[in-house]
């Protein structure tokens, strides 16, 4: 709370909207401090996890094919290859299939554009941000997350956020270690890197809209299309 | 926005006649209400991890006052700034302020309640800048000079004529003979508009459907994209929420989220969800360079500790009103103010006060159908019978109905005369109808016979019948 001194010297105090909103707070409880307030910083400090879905406690092939099922049912498609040596050539056969340019801009980190793109010459290849010219993107996922079939990308110097949403087409390389159960294994790899990133985003399809009559449209503002590529053996 | 909730009864009967305004809300149904129930069926957890959901924001709404001081802190520990706004006035300079600030001209805007509540969209015009609402239900609205009547889908109440002659009316420079009558067409159409508007606006302002105290991070859940393309590319995002948006830590969000699509739009999980932590980073290619968040109270804080605190659990999924008949008849407008359906009954009259809103909680047949689907387990109709308390004891009821309750009572409270009464009138009743065997107008039932015919009772009272089954199930005595 601050303080102000008037014209005739009494000293009035001015409350500020902060101090108010949480004063408000604290009265409409009844209380000073909450009979809980132990149990919340303990939640801060441990963040247990709640009830997991039984769904996602299955073998690591299992959970593979929980994720691919799940994507594809969110209107992804799905390439499974077998070591990141046939990623370019995955990225150049999607491209080809759809009738897009042989063009697209990839994610500066080491694992994407540390790929061997050169592999593949009719393939045009930019690193950087997304730009609204891009017509397709390239970038890696922090994990896949099997029950809903979601992925989950983070920002970072290396990693922009625009590639996931500007391009009309996002491909994403996923190598197969990536895929977790649940969304709190995510949380959990996220931790392990350290500072959460200032961006997460989990992507569960491309982008759609029910806004005209309650009929599902795809490509509303973000991707029209979301193409994973799994990687069986990435190391 | 002014409440327009005191003409609640007006509107609710214009909107009973408007026909397109029926053809619309019918595809509720097969939009909303089958495919929760399908997603549903898929996750035999459903039903525990709406106990654990309601459990963990009751623990978080009585420790508010911690949790949001801990976000304000996160926040600010991560290089953004936090702005507090006991009213809409206040929420309102906060933004315009930083705005004014960047020297913005632009804004665009994801899909945020909170912001219609303040009416952000007309004082930032009023103070000349222009906002471009981004979602594309809201920027059908806003070309329409529309409220959204729906807290998920704003424009649930227009059907394809109706955006086919907005889009014709507004996008003056594309061709006037292009085809407008598929819903990609539309889709299209305003992806391109809008593609312009995401590149060069100033400042992007977005809701949030969660504030996680441990991290400092604001999330916000669309289909679109068009969330995270209004806070990625302008230099300034600024997030407004209430306060009651908070929930403890990251694990915790992944339990709400679980059973927020689901009850919203029957998906399993949202398109998007995107958790944002302070503005761009050294190094960072794209993000914005200031994270702002405007805390709004708005009467909030003093719901807490009364009957309408359960309320304020509510995660806007929209499922109370996606299965309210009531909803489904009269559409999200006739309630008059942001929050429609069984939710708003509940909460408007805390927000906008009982006198401006004190027919919402009327407008319910509580079938109960609400308080089933809601994922946060609000108790609704118990928090609109509170509110209907409260409306008597502030005479705010029609006086005739007020007096034909105490009526009621007087008889109801003594027994014999009650059943000589009910048996008199009821006997009546049974000998006048006896030849048509219904009533299409009766004295002080014209609510009721306005619409359909009373059947006229043809067995006596409940009573009476009851007596008489009574009678006959008796063992007879050999």
């Amino acid at each position: 709370m601050g303080q102000a001194q008037t014209l005739s010297g009494t000293v009035i105090v001015m409350s500020t909207a902060r101090d108010q909103i949480l004063g408000g707070i604290r009265k409409s409880l009844g209380r000073e401090t909450s009979p809980s307030r132990q149990e919340a910083e303990a939640r801060l400090a441990n963040h247990p996890r709640n009830l997991i879905p039984q769904r996602a406690h299955v073998s690591v092939e299992e959970r593979i094919e929980l994720f691919v099922t799940q994507a594809t049912a969110a209107a992804a498609s799905v390439a499974r290859v077998g070591t990141v040596d046939a990623v370019p050539g995955a990225v150049a056969s999607f491209l080809a299939g759809h009738n897009l340019p042989q063009r697209v801009k990839l994610s500066p980190d080491t694992f994407i554009a540390g790929l061997d793109w050169d592999g593949q010459p009719t393939l045009e290849t930019d690193t950087g941000k997304a730009i609204d010219s891009d017509l397709a993107s390239v970038t890696g996922a922090v994990a896949g997350i099997a029950e809903t079939g979601t992925l989950m990308l983070a920002s970072g110097t290396d990693r922009p956020t625009t590639l996931n949403f500007l391009p009309d087409n996002h491909i994403v390389v996923l190598p197969a270690d990536r895929i977790v159960g649940v969304y709190e294994d995510g949380w959990d790899r996220v931790r392990q890197d350290g500072d959460l990133p200032r961006t997460v985003n989990f992507i569960t399809g491309p982008s759609r809209t029910g806004d005209i009559e309650q009929t599902i449209q795809l490509g509303a503002h973000g991707p029209r299309r979301l193409h994973i590529i799994v990687v069986e053996d990435a190391a | 926005m002014k409440p327009q909730s005191h003409l609640f009864k007006e509107n609710a009967k214009k909107a009973l006649n408007d026909a397109n305004l029926a053809r619309a809300l019918n595809n509720m149904k097969a939009g909303f209400q089958d495919k929760r129930r399908a997603t549903i069926a898929k996750l035999p957890e459903f039903q525990d991890l709406r106990d654990q959901a309601r459990d963990l924001k009751n623990h978080t709404l009585e420790n508010l006052d911690f949790y949001l001081s801990r976000f304000e802190d996160r926040v600010t520990e991560k290089g953004g700034h936090v702005h507090w706004a006991r009213t809409p006035v206040e929420a309102r300079e906060a933004v315009l302020e930083i705005c004014r600030s960047v020297d913005a001209k632009t804004v665009t805007k994801g899909k945020s309640m909170v912001t219609e509540e303040v009416g952000l969209n007309d004082f930032l015009i009023q103070s000349g800048l222009t906002p471009i609402e981004t979602d594309l239900g809201e920027y059908i609205i806003q070309l329409r000079h529309e409220l959204p009547s729906h807290i998920i889908a704003p424009a649930i109440h227009l059907n394809k004529e109706d955006v086919a002659e907005t889009f014709r009316e507004n996008h003056t420079q594309l061709d006037p003979n292009r085809r407008l009558d598929q819903v990609q067409d539309f889709t299209d159409e305003a992806r391109a508009i809008l593609r312009q508007k995401f590149q060069s606006a100033d400042v992007g302002i977005t809701g949030a459907n969660f504030l996680i105290a441990e991290t400092g991070s604001t999330v916000i859940v669309t289909n679109e994209g068009n969330g995270d393309l209004t806070q990625v590319l302008p230099k300034v995002h600024i997030v407004v929420a209430s306060i009651e948006k908070t929930i403890p830590t990251l694990e915790d969000s992944a339990t709400i989220l679980r059973v927020l699509a689901r009850s919203a739009t029957g998906q399993e999980y949202s398109t998007y969800t995107t958790f944002s932590t302070g503005p761009r980073r050294p190094g960072d290619l794209d993000g914005p360079e200031q994270f702002h968040v405007v805390l709004l109270d708005n009467g909030r804080s003093a719901l807490l500790g009364t009957e309408a605190q359960d309320t304020l659990r509510c995660i806007r999924c929209g499922a109370c009103m996606n299965h309210c008949p009531v909803y489904g008849s009269v559409g999200g407008h006739a309630y008059g103010w942001v929050v429609p359906g069984p939710i708003g009954a509940a909460l408007d009259p805390g927000l906008i006060g009982l006198e401006e809103a004190h027919d919402l909680p009327n407008a319910s047949t509580f079938c109960g159908k609400c308080a089933e689907v809601c994922p946060m387990k609000i108790p609704l109709p118990k928090i609109m019978h509170h509110w209907r308390v409260k409306e008597h004891e502030a005479k705010l009821s029609p006086p005739r109905f007020r007096q034909g309750l105490a009526m009621w009572a007087w008889f109801a409270r003594r027994p014999r005369l009650y059943r000589l009464g009910a048996n008199a009138a009821i006997g009546m009743l049974g000998r006048l109808g006896a030849k048509r065997g219904r009533f299409a107008k009766l004295p002080l039932a014209a609510g009721w016979t306005a619409h359909r015919d009373l059947p006229a009772p043809s067995r006596g009272t409940f009573q009476q019948q009851w007596a008489r089954h009574k009678r006959s199930q008796a063992p007879s005595s050999s």
